[in-house]
């Protein structure tokens, strides 16, 4: 069955956008602000959620073709593959290092090796809970 | 540098995490899991000699300095248990081979039997309390995906009992922890014995230690087993086996770790009510391992026997009840571990989980009959096996400090394992050939190899007593001294 | 406020309590979901509510940071409780999918099977 709920999906394809903007800010601000991985990748996966909802599994698995349980997979290598950086550089598991480089266009800025760390938790979080959604709603 | 230290848990959960990539090369799979395990087993050995010369190891996560961070410490008594665990899982791993089955392979059973030994061996090893929580959350997730793992009814709804227990449980260690936060205001556990020792164990620490006590005896089914036997009956045998090895073991652990580290203050009262704990779980246990005809249930009140004998030793306190302890733990976790692997492989080959629809078997699987004998003796306790030197060392710390009541009850509880496994021995392997030698289900060598390896392990533990002497003298001396516990946290920087 | 928050943890625990009596199995995984909210207030409480600075940022306030740590403690806990709330949500429906029904004493288990 379905529904032609124009509101919804005209108002989805504009606020997906915005959602998804959102959630790269909290991403990024999440070092020295509230923020960080974990609410930048639900963000994220609330985006796909609304996406999956307002229109079908099947078109939206079209447009984005990830096997949501391996983005969780490689989100926790990362993750756990930073701890293991430690064992190069002989300094204690976890340890993070962070630097200043000027950069073209953007200046100069702040990078750290949390930010990949991060990015592990964000992926594990939208393909866990992508995962979750899809595998309840597969025979609804 | 320490980063060796947290191999034993990095190691199975990077390789945890791989396996999801390679799901369908189950060739693959076996041997990284199976790799992970032996590499665990060297690492063990090596911390453990180092331990020996010079002293408690610790890995600052992040540099930084306790009580800031969180740490992993190695002292002997984790990294004995971390050894074993190895073993045992290597072995389990061994047994999953030829009986788990490809759609349990596919489903990544491995990887969650490596998330399981992670978060196992992170429990052993973390120094923080929190960090304590977070790892036993790590293995109980992996645990409640095991047992539902295949989908069978029956699993189900088990499952759905056994997540909703230790939800509950892990709420009171939460809770727990929050009191105690909000008494000593750190969670090193260096740092909580230190400030417990300096404010004295007021009646209010008492009350919190009581709330953990509730919270591991829940986990480690101490008194509170009920949920155990439904639990630890339904999945494949291989997995029945880790869970009875480690996931009770790691309960006790906790227990041991928090009453000789944090609240060891006032005995006369958390020791004894320990030990009532330890007295009546072995009436219960005794209870019901010779109440019930279905094998995997009395091979589950078993465990509960086991738990009550070790904090038997706990509840005593002295360096020898505590030593019988440590060998008592050793020597359960491989013998557990072979009489459910054994009991699983029975069901298999008779068909039928009742001791009345088995017989004879012993003229049919000869070998596997003189194993389930060899298990039956070193449980009860016979000299030359490894449960001997473990009882003997608790009845000499209650005979030390006169607690007549818990030897006795120790004792009979041993003679009622006895009576249960004997009744188990004869009525299934014993009397007339029930299965004819033309449908008889061909006892797989992959069946076979993994129980002969562990009791060759128990037998191993059993004549190498000497061997395992200083270090678990060591790991006893540590635990009655919390003083070098803390120095090696807090003052060796 | 403290003392506020404390009540209100404790209410939260009334509500978990009856919801994890109940025979639904739905309700109960609602009520550990209360439950370990209960238990996030609790340890917010213990670190003490009130009076501080954000801590760890050297900006332009000054005075005594609050404590940074329940709060840490809080995010990883959420976190965990949300991985088991999922857990026990598709187990319970496989569950149901599996026995067709939702009904503890359905679920208890027998001698006669």
């Amino acid at each position: 069955m379905k529904i032609n709920n124009v509101i919804l999906r005209t108002v989805t394809r504009i606020v997906v956008y915005i959602i998804l903007t959102l959630a790269v800010y909290l991403f990024l601000a999440g070092h020295n602000n509230p923020g960080g991985g974990f609410i930048g990748g639900l963000v994220l996966s609330s985006a796909f959620v609304l996406l999956f909802i307002v229109f079908d599994i099947e078109t939206i698995e079209k447009a984005i073709p990830f096997d949501f349980k391996k983005v969780a997979a490689l989100g926790a290598f990362l993750a756990v593959g930073t701890g293991f950086g430690a064992f190069v550089f002989d300094v204690p598991f976890l340890t993070q290092a962070f630097g200043y480089f000027n950069l073209p266009f953007f200046g100069e800025v702040e990078l750290t090796t949390v930010t990949i760390f991060e990015l592990g938790v964000a992926l594990v979080v939208v393909g866990v809970v992508v995962t979750i959604i899809l595998s309840i709603s597969e025979d609804v | 540098m320490n980063n060796l230290l947290v191999l034993p848990m990095a190691l199975p959960v990077l390789a945890g995490i791989i396996l999801i990539f390679f799901r369908n090369q189950i060739k693959l799979q076996r041997g990284i899991s199976l790799g992970v395990s032996f590499a665990n087993i060297g690492i063990a050995i090596y911390l453990l000699n180092r331990i020996q010369e010079e002293g408690i190891l610790r890995l600052d996560f992040g540099g930084w300095e306790p009580p800031f961070g969180i740490l992993f410490v190695a002292d002997s008594f984790s990294v004995i248990l971390v050894l074993i665990t190895s073993i045992v899982a290597a072995i389990c791993l061994l047994y999953a081979f030829s009986s788990i089955g490809k759609s349990h392979e596919k489903m990544l059973f491995y990887s969650f039997v490596n998330f399981l030994i992670a978060g196992v061996n992170g429990s052993f090893l973390t120094g923080d309390l929190f960090n304590l929580y977070v790892n036993f959350e790590v293995m109980l997730l992996a645990s409640y995906v095991l047992i539902a793992l295949g989908g069978k009814k029956i699993q189900l709804r088990e499952s759905i009992k056994y997540v909703v227990i230790n939800v509950l449980s892990s709420w009171f260690f939460l809770i727990a922890i929050a009191y105690l936060y909000g008494s000593v205001g750190t969670l090193n556990m260096a740092h909580i014995s230190e400030r417990i020792a300096e404010s004295g164990q007021t009646p209010l620490l008492t009350g919190i230690s009581m709330v953990f006590l509730t919270v591991f005896a829940l986990k480690s089914g101490l008194l509170l087993y009920f949920w155990l036997p439904g639990s630890y009956s339904v999945p494949p045998t291989a997995v029945a086996a880790l869970f009875g090895a480690l996931l009770t073991k790691v309960g006790i652990y906790a227990i041991i770790r928090v009453f000789t580290l944090f609240f060891y203050h006032d005995p006369d009262f958390t020791h004894t009510i320990i030990g009532i704990l330890a007295g009546v779980s072995l009436i219960g246990g005794s209870i019901g391992a010779v109440a019930y005809k279905d094998i995997r249930q009395i091979v589950s009140y078993n465990v509960v026997i086991g738990v009550g004998f070790i904090l038997i030793g706990l509840s005593v306190g002295t360096q020898a009840a505590l030593e019988g302890s440590i060998y008592y733990l050793m020597h359960d976790m491989i013998v557990k571990a072979l009489l459910f692997l054994l009991a699983g492989t029975m069901i298999k080959v008779a068909g039928s989980a009742s001791m009345d629809e088995m017989s004879g078997l012993i003229r049919n699987y000869p070998l596997f009959g003189w194993l389930f004998f060899i298990v039956m003796i070193s449980l009860a306790g016979m000299p030359p096996l490894s449960g001997f030197i473990g009882k003997v060392l608790i009845g000499q710390g209650t005979v030390e400090t006169g607690s007549y009541v818990l030897l006795a009850l120790a004792f009979l509880s041993s003679i009622v394992v006895l009576y249960s496994l004997l009744r188990i021995f004869l009525n299934c392997f014993w009397g007339e050939t029930m299965i004819s030698f033309e449908d008889e289900v061909p006892m797989k060598m992959g069946w076979l190899i993994p129980c002969v390896l562990l009791s060759a392990a128990t037998i191993g533990l059993g004549l190498g007593t000497e061997v395992f002497a200083p270090y678990v003298s060591d790991a006893a001396n540590t635990l009655l001294n919390p003083q070098i516990y803390i120095d090696a946290i807090l003052y060796d920087k | 406020m403290e003392t506020l928050i404390t009540i209100l943890a404790g209410v939260l625990v009334t509500v978990a309590t009856y919801f994890l009596l109940s025979k639904s199995v739905i309700r109960v995984i609602l009520g550990t979901a209360i439950l370990s909210h209960a238990a996030h207030l609790m340890i917010m409480t213990m670190g003490g509510l009130k009076g501080g600075v954000v801590p760890l940022l050297d900006g332009e306030e000054q005075g005594p940071y609050v404590d940074a740590l329940p709060q840490a403690l809080i995010l990883t806990s959420i976190v965990i409780g949300f991985a088991v709330t999922a857990l026990s949500l598709v187990l319970a429906y496989r569950t149901y999918q599996e026995t067709g029904t939702d009904n503890l004493d359905e679920l208890r288990g027998n001698k006669h099977e």
